[in-house]
């Protein structure tokens, strides 16, 4: 195994205008690496989506993505409220968002099943009140 | 078509990117929510909008889009422009609605790419 790259980041829950600078920074460091585009696609992708939810659902959160030889990891770790019930959350088109954030774009429900789309792996690690922790890899 | 092509036949102004104008397009999505443009957008190269904020050119970037068309009049502030220009994505700005832009450029012979 080589060396692993590790990158951290702190998302601002109360800035939406920001929201996404964390996956254009990934996204730019990818294709420094010379990653292929489509796994710089659906890295991007699927990390600018959790990055939106975290600043939607949790008043932000942290976001390490780990770049290793076979795949990169992204683990978005938040201190919101939690998913009442995952299995719902990962319908299409069922969304708990504000109106105001549909005004803005969001909130349609695409979310989480994006991110699982554009993931190979996924998992939802949440504890009502106490926050939610996604791991999605991305395989090279 | 060029996005210079897609300027003249929506009677569009080019906001930023005159010279991305001689990039050739073939695909388009159009889409006011962003979560559907994220999901449904596989090869396209140019995003129709109604929606005028960060994260319409956010959205782009991520899915590697090289031209944003705003319709229905509306204009994108200094903020999204700047953010376009760093990401090298052309943005044109449209009186026509929705449906008659699509309409338009699907005349000249751009498809979804859905």
């Amino acid at each position: 195994m080589g060396d692993q790259l590790i990158f951290t980041y702190v998302i601002d829950g109360n800035d939406f205008t920001r929201a996404g600078e964390a996956s254009s920074s990934v996204k730019n460091k990818l294709k420094m690496l010379g990653v292929g585009s489509d796994v710089i696609r659906k890295t991007a992708i699927a990390m600018y989506e959790g990055e939106i939810n975290m600043v939607i659902h949790a008043d932000g959160g942290t976001i390490t993505v780990t770049i290793s030889d076979t795949d990169i990891t992204m683990v978005l770790a938040d201190t919101g409220p939690g998913i009442p019930d995952i299995d719902q959350a990962m319908q299409e088109g069922f969304s708990t968002a504000r109106e105001e954030v549909r005004s803005l774009g969001f909130g349609a429900g695409m979310g989480l099943p994006n991110m699982k789309r554009y993931s190979d792996e996924m998992h939802i690690d949440t504890v009502i009140g106490q926050g939610t922790t996604i791991t999605m890899k991305v395989n090279l | 078509m060029t996005i210079r092509d897609m300027q003249k036949v929506l009677d569009a102004q080019f906001l930023y990117g005159e010279e991305l104008a001689d990039l050739d397009v073939q695909f388009v999505f159009s889409a006011d929510m962003m979560s559907d443009v994220l999901a449904y957008c596989g090869k396209c190269s140019v995003l129709i909008t109604g929606l005028c904020n960060p994260q319409v050119v956010r959205t782009a970037e991520m899915l590697d889009i090289c031209c944003i068309i705003f319709v229905r009049g509306k204009m994108p502030d200094e903020n999204m422009l700047a953010l376009a220009r760093g990401k090298s994505i052309a943005v044109l700005a449209t009186d026509h609605y929705m449906f008659t832009t699509c309409g338009i450029l699907y005349e000249n012979g751009l498809r979804g790419g859905a």
